[in-house]
Parts: structure tokens; sequence; C-alpha cells
């Protein structure tokens, strides 16, 4: 097009460009370009990878689909097209968000806890996803060179969107098997120290409840002892709640938001809550996410920062009208937590039949699933190569525990909510074939 | 508690900008906002950037496509597509439409790659990813002034970039000179400040004027020989209404020798479309690496999969973006025309402009002193007496007093009839008024609003106009 000028120029970008903490250049991008060279479709393709290394909630959107079409006047801008609901709607910029869309939010998210935390919508901050959420928080509580605690195995996108444009760092907080990968006032001291080994200033714990890759609440008793633990140090508590409306047993999921309430909110300024729809829901594309903070300088500060990252005014809109119907979110959260917990059931099952066993979880979109006593050496390495079979040979898309820095080489993510029932079939009959195969084979090996 | 000192240093520093004192101007609105029948005797809102003249378009094309939503009978089977989409690539078609939409915007005589288009939150995002990417902390961008006042936040509050000035002033209608480049770009070296770039709004921000072609050519050879990077926020493109015709550094790029690497462009929705609420922000990089990264860092702020599924449809419309373009621009001129017409019977000039919102406004007879300081003292009398609010050219780090942006786009023929109404009101009553009595009026304002005791020159390093996207004063609950 342009005349251009022969000698190469390297105008630097910057560091952060240059960097590779977004994360992508990991080996395990492997597992990902297999799926998206040989996509499984049950009538098309039956023999592609199938993708069970995506946490998507695909198994409640009928009744998402029922809803709309029930109500299509008032989640569009229906009759006041006429009537400057569109152009309002469409000039609403404010950094607030929606009244709307706030309350409905504050109220569902307090269906979900089953009334037992209130939620103000002037405390919620809106932002496009709890990936711009998490990041957003991180500016706010820490410095470049500051770390925040986070417990293993963790989501890996955290070390994209805690550390990457913010320059802070994540400190692991050790958590193993032996007593259910839950973290213990030991595991964080340790944590603390270690940071502290490094000079590194620890500006907060970052927990996930229910945990993401484990699919299991945190405790009650364990919650305390995260709050007991950052008022001492006198730092910040992130809960990032986003899989909270996707536990099984609604009385099992236990929020920090309630344990503050029920002390009065005594030392609340330092918790903040991150809630998105992009799982519960199944809406990660509408990039709906939200900040809850009980300090109102973080509130007022989040509130500015989400400039960057609103949520568009028409999807806001459209969930304000959709979240405030009690009846329908009461419908929705029963539902959704049924099928997931017979979609987990049946994963469970198929993988303990064929003598596989997980973590017991009780939420999420997956499992935590044992494969250690299948791995040749119980490394890391060990772990990959066990991993590459199960791309190539078994094609199935799953995440090795390395990928969320668990410490324990040989557990995987398994992801049971983004496919049909007879794909969820098909996956665990190739696990049997697979598993027969190296049992076999062992038998085999051994009895030379 | 001393939470003070528990939270980062950029979440208690000062460059969100909402500090400054301008934001009275949006108090004295939001407590008093004028309505035509309701509150007549109302503030009316001339300091915010919007495009409220073509919803009616828009509207009647929702009303006779209603599949392009998602949430319709026809349009609900793509419900679940589109809700799981959250690919940081973004939807083919919605890139399609907007390579197509900027083309058109520009004549067609540019074509834009789709594949080359990445998401941002607004271009409020857009220009910090931008940044981001560009440079690091404590690096400089050069910036023409005046400029957009929410520059100090978008492009450096959490990236830690600095703003250099580039000092324009009216001698030459506020053009960029090669010198003033070169001034600024030789101060910055000696301070050892590192200079990553140059990033200019065209068309203007707060000027409404486009940069002609040599000037535009100029900035290229510029940066070339300094190897430095170019970011043309191009979001009012579509708002020249008049000649001279808009030209966009795409175009410049097809006629000389450039570095294609260098240069970047900064787009969005909210101005030419009017759709701030949908937050669609560009970042458009003839560098390839910049694109890998940028599209990445769209992850922080990706555009609502519904929203682009719905402007993947209407911009794809080639016959009802064609008419809009035109109507729009059509419209924009009758009202750039009504409005310094009107302007022009009581002797206010504005620097002549092609494309904006908004008009440049030179009151600099009206300045009882030639100073910044005599710049708040009109512009609080412009507030509390003639209650619009208007933007003080100081917001905009503009090197001259006595200039205010006024905006005119986003409110209907009879708001405009009453605001020049009562500039007609009182700039007659200032010529024609003896000293006693602009005395007496001065008395009667509330001295208690009025900050003197200031520099005002230190407070255009933290300043910033409440211009879109902060329509609201931040001090007000939304209701």
């Amino acid at each position: 097009m342009g005349i251009e000028i022969e000698k190469p120029c390297v105008v630097e970008l910057s560091n952060i460009a240059v960097s590779n903490t977004h994360g992508e250049d990991s080996p395990y991008f492997a597992g990902w370009k297999a799926y998206d060279d040989n996509p499984y479709d049950e009538l098309t393709n039956p023999s592609g990878v199938i993708q069970m290394g995506l946490a998507e909630n695909q198994v409640s959107f009928d009744l998402l689909e029922k809803y709309l079409e029930e109500h299509s006047e008032a989640t569009t801008w229906g009759k006041g097209v006429r009537n400057s609901s569109f152009r309002d709607n469409a000039l609403f910029q404010d950094y607030h968000g929606l009244h709307s869309f706030r309350a409905a939010m504050a109220s569902f998210m307090e269906q979900i806890r089953g009334e037992r935390a209130k939620f103000e919508p002037d405390r919620l901050v809106i932002t496009a996803g709890a990936t711009a959420a998490n990041e957003l928080l991180t500016f706010i509580l820490a410095n470049p060179g500051d770390a925040l605690l986070v417990p293993t195995p963790y989501y890996p996108g955290f070390d994209r969107d805690l550390r990457w444009r913010t320059g802070v760092k994540i400190v692991p907080i050790h958590c193993d098997s032996s007593n259910n990968f839950q973290i213990t006032p030991e595991a964080l001291e340790g944590a603390y120290k270690e940071a502290e080994s490094m000079n590194t200033k620890v500006r907060g714990v970052l927990i996930t409840n229910p945990s993401n890759p484990l699919g299991a609440t945190i405790e009650r008793s364990v919650l305390e002892q995260i709050l007991e633990f950052v008022t001492r140090k006198n730092i910040h508590l992130v809960s990032d709640e986003i899989y909270s409306g996707s536990v099984f047993s609604p009385s099992e999921f236990v929020s920090v938001a309630e344990i503050l309430e029920a002390r009065n909110y005594k030392d609340a300024e330092r918790v903040h809550i991150v809630y998105s729809l992009s799982k519960d829901l199944g809406l990660p594309g509408f990039r709906v996410g939200t900040i809850y903070s009980y300090n109102d300088k973080v509130v007022t500060t989040a509130r500015r920062m989400s400039s960057f990252t609103l949520i568009s005014s028409q999807t806001q809109h459209l969930l304000a009208s959709m979240l405030s119907d009690k009846d329908f979110t009461e419908l929705y959260i029963r539902t959704n937590r049924e099928r997931l917990r017979k979609r987990y059931e049946m994963i469970i099952e198929g993988l303990r039949s064929n003598g596989i066993e997980c973590l017991k979880g009780n939420g999420g979109l997956f499992c935590w699933m044992n494969m250690s006593p299948l791995l040749e050496k119980a490394t890391k390495e060990g772990e990959l190569k066990l991993w590459n079979a199960i791309i190539h040979q078994v094609k199935l898309n799953i995440s090795p525990g390395s990928s969320c820095h668990c410490s324990e080489p040989g557990w995987f993510r398994v992801c049971f909510a983004n496919m049909s029932e007879n794909t969820l079939q098909v996956a665990l009959e190739r696990i049997r074939n697979f598993v027969d195969k190296i049992r076999t084979h062992t038998l085999t090996a051994g009895s030379n | 508690m001393g939470h003070q000192r528990l939270l980062s240093k950029i979440a208690t520093n000062d460059k969100h900008g909402e500090n400054s004192p301008y934001f009275d101007g949006w108090k004295a609105y939001d407590r008093n906002p004028f309505h035509p029948t309701k509150n007549p005797q109302g503030v009316i809102q001339m300091g915010l950037a919007e495009n409220q003249l073509c919803f009616d378009l828009i509207e009647e094309w929702i009303r006779n496509n209603s599949k392009a939503s998602i949430c319709t009978p026809e349009g609900v089977h793509l419900f679940r597509d589109i809700a799981n989409f959250q690919d940081y690539h973004g939807l083919p078609q919605f890139r399609k439409g907007v390579a197509n939409f900027m083309s058109k915007a520009r004549g067609g005589r540019v074509k834009y790659d789709p594949e080359r288009i990445l998401m941002s939150g607004g271009a409020t995002g857009a220009n910090e990813l931008i940044m981001f990417c560009l440079a690091d902390p404590a690096d400089a961008f050069m910036v023409p002034t005046p400029y957009y006042p929410a520059f100090v936040r978008d492009l450096g509050w959490r990236t830690g970039v600095q703003l250099i000035p580039v000092h324009c002033d009216s001698s030459n209608n506020f053009k960029i000179t090669r010198e003033a480049l070169e001034e600024a770009y030789r101060e910055a070296k000696q301070n050892n400040i590192n200079v990553k770039g140059l990033i200019i709004t065209n068309p203007s921000n707060p000027l409404g004027t486009t940069l002609d072609k040599e000037t535009l050519k100029s900035l290229v050879r510029f940066i070339n020989e300094k190897n430095i990077h170019l970011v043309c926020d191009e979001i009012y493109a579509a708002t020249a209404f008049t000649t001279p015709r808009f030209v966009s550094i795409s175009e410049v790029m097809l006629e000389m020798e450039c570095k294609k690497e260098l240069i970047h462009i900064i787009y969005s929705l909210s101005k030419d479309m009017g759709l701030p609420g949908f937050r669609v922000g560009i970042v458009y990089s003839y560098n390839d690496d910049v694109v890998s990264c940028g599209r990445k860092m769209s992850s922080f702020g990706l555009v609502s999969s519904q929203t682009q599924h719905f402007l993947a449809s209407l911009l794809s419309d080639e016959d009802f973006i064609d008419r809009y373009l035109e109507i729009s621009k059509r419209r924009l001129a009758k009202r750039h025309s009504f409005f310094t017409k009107g302007l022009e019977t009581v002797n206010i000039a504005c620097l002549p402009s092609n494309s904006g919102l908004f008009c440049w406004m030179n009151l600099r007879r009206l300045l009882k002193e030639k100073t910044f300081e005599g710049e708040m003292k009109l512009w609080r009398v412009i507030i509390n007496e003639v209650k619009l609010n208007v933007s003080p050219g100081s917001s905009f780090n503009c090197s001259e007093p006595g200039w205010f942006r006024v905006c005119f786009a986003n409110m209907d023929d009879e708001t405009v009839e009453v605001a020049l109404k009562r500039i007609r009101a009182f700039v007659g009553r200032e010529t024609n008024n003896g000293k006693r009595v602009e005395l007496k009026r001065w008395k009667s304002i509330n001295t208690n609003k009025l900050r003197l005791s200031f520099n005002s020159r230190r407070f255009d390093e933290n300043v910033m106009s409440p211009h879109s996207p902060m329509p609201h004063s931040p001090l007000v609950r939304a209701t």
C-alpha cells in the first residue's frame, strides 16, 4: 500500500507488550490447538477432540431462551424504541451503571446466598467481566512489585489478570491432597513468610469460592481463619465468588458476605467480592462482572476505574429486566443447580467405574480428577506425558494440574457442563478404553 | 483504621482527574437541570459532547430489523451462541462491519482490514490499551494543546505515562507546527524524559477542526525521523460536516514514505453514531506485534457479544449506513450553522470549524483580566448567571485564556434557541453595562465558590473537565 522505508526500524513496544505474562505462550495451549485443529462434532466429526478444558455452563440456556421469548418487549427496547428508551439507553455511559441493573444483580446475589447476606446496589461496581474486575482490584489494592497470596491450585488466568499489566506478583499458598486441598493457617503463614523472604510486600489474599479448579466450596471455619489472618496482617481479602450460583446444594456454600454480616461488618473494609454472570448464567459473551466492596474508598476508586471497562448499557438493560424477575431467578437458580449436580454425579460415577477418583466436589462446572496412579513418574514431566497421551490418543482436552500451579502431579480439571449428555458419555467411554489399555499394558509389561 | 495507606499509589493519587474545581459546572447542572417545560430556568448542559441528532434513524432501523436483537422472537434462536461467544478476536461480522463503517466515513478512500480491529471498553479503554502496548511507566507521549481533558486519566492514570504538551495557539488557528513539535521534543529530551510517541485527535476535540494533509504529512515525517509512535484518535471522523473534508492518517499513509508499524488509530461509535452506552472502543494498528499484544489485552474490555451482534447487523446494512452518514452530516452542518450564526449576532466568534459536536468559542474580549483567573471568573458567571454549563479552555490545557468549548449536538432545536437567547442577553449586558454595574454583579456571585488562591498552571496538570465519558458529577449518586 504505502511506500515503505527499507531499513527495518526497531521501535520498542512497552515492557508489558513484550513480556509473556499474558500466559499464552505456555505449552498448555497445545491442548487448545489440538481441539481447534480437530473439534469433536456428534455427527460430522465423532472422532474429533472433545473440549473439556472450557469451564462454560451450557446446561441451562433453554431457561433463558424461554424467558426471552416470553418477555421480548421488556428485554429489548420494545415499545420504548418509540418513546426514547432506546435513546436513553444508548446514551447511558454513567460509570455508576444503571441502578435497575445494580439492584437486580444485588438481589440475584442475595438469592444465591439464600438471603443470608444483604448486598447494597450502591456498593456494586460494574466491569466488563470478572477478568477486568480482578485486574482492577489488583490495581487498587497493590503497587507494582507487591504480592497477592493465592491458594494453589488456582485458575490459570490469574497469572495474566492479576500480574500482567499491574506488575503485581502472585505468591502461592500451598495446598495439597492430604487434607483435600483446604487452606490451612500454616500454609497462609508460610506464603506470607515466603513473600517476606523475597522482600515483597503482601497486600492481600485472593480466594476463589467455590474453588476453580477444585470444584469445592471453602468451609466456614476456613473462611473464618482466613479472615482472622488478613485482619492480623492488616491486608485485604478478595473473594472471587463467580461460581457461587453453581453449588449443587445451596446450604453448602458459605459466602464471606454472610460471615461479615453475622459479625456486624466488623473489619469488613478489607473485604471485596468479585462476581460475574459468565458461569452461573452461562453468559461469558456479555462481559458482566461486578465488584462488591465494603470499603467506601475502594468503591469510589473502582467506580472511576471502571470507566475503562463498563458493561454495555444494552446488556445492562436486558439483565436488569431478567434478573429483577424474582420468580424467574428462583426457578433458574434451582434448576441450574439440579442439572449441574446431575452432570457431576454422572461424570463422577463414570470415572469411578473406571477406577478413577475425583476430589469430593460440590459446585462449579468441573471436577478435579486424580490420575496420579496412572503416572509413569510422579513428576510434572510425568503429568505432562500423560496429558499429551490424553490429548492425542484419547482426544480429550482437559487441563493438567500443573497449569493450575498444583504442587502435586497427576491431578486434572475436567469440565462437564459445556457439552450434551451424549458427548459426555462418549468422553467417558474413551476414558474407559484408555484406562483399560494402560492397565492391560502394565499387566503385560509386569508379567515379563 | 488507616485505610489510606492500604490502597495502592494509583488508587490514592489524583490522576483520575475528578478533584478539579471544574466539577462545579456539573454540580450546577445536576442540581438544576434545564427542562423546556418543567424547568425552563435551569442550567443547560453544553459541556457534553454527545451526538443526539440521529437517533430517529437508528430507532426506525431497529423496528424494521427485529432479528438484530437476540431478545426478539426473530432473533432469539441465536441467543445461546452469541451469549457464549467470548473470543477476544470478536465476532467476524462485527469486525467486518466496523471496518466497513470506518471506510465509508472516509468516503471509501481507504480500506480497513477486519483482522487488525481490536475491541476495548470504549475509546477510554482503547486509549489506555494502546499506551500499555507502546509505553512504559514514566515514558511520555506528546499531545497538542488544547486537548481532551480526560487524556490525563485515559493515557496516564494506570499506565504511568506522562503527557508532554505541544503548544498551539490562535495565531494560526491552533495548527500544529513543526516548531512546536521540535520544541516540545527538545525540552523533554533535556529533562531526560523518554518520548515514545505523539497522540493527536483528528478531527480535534475541542477545536472542531480537521488536520489538513500537509500538517498530517509533517507529523508523519516527524515521527519517522524521531522513530516514535503516532496515535491518531479519529473518534469524530464521521462528524465532519463540511469542507475541508476529513483526511484520515490512513489516506496520508498511502501517499508518502512512512514506517507503518509506528501508526495506530483509535476509534469508537460513541460520537459518530451516538452510542456511548454501548462501549464500543476500537484500536486499529498497522503494527502486527501491537495487534497481537493488544488483542490479548482486549480481554480486559471486550464489547458485549450482544452489542457486537446487534452492530454487526446494523453496520452491514450498506444502504442504511450510507443514508445515516449523509443525513447525520447534514443535520450537524445545520445545527453548527444555526448556532454559530446565532453567536455572530452578538459578535461572538468561534474558531472556524468543519467537524465535531461543539464549537470553540472566543470570549476573550469578555475577560476582565486576560488571565486564566479571569477565564475562571467569567466561567463561573456563565454557569451561575447565564446558566449554561460550558467548558473553559484551561480545562483543555489551552495556552491562551478566554476560549470555551460549547457543545451543540446534545439537545433539540428549541433548547439551542434558549441557549442562544441567554448568551445574547448576557453579552448584551456585558458590553453595554458600565463598570459600576459589573462590580455589582460580581459581588452578587456566591464568593464561597470562587477559588482564587491557586496557580492556574498548577491546576492544569490535574485538571479534567467533566467531559464525556463522565457526563455526571461523580459526587452525585446515580439515580
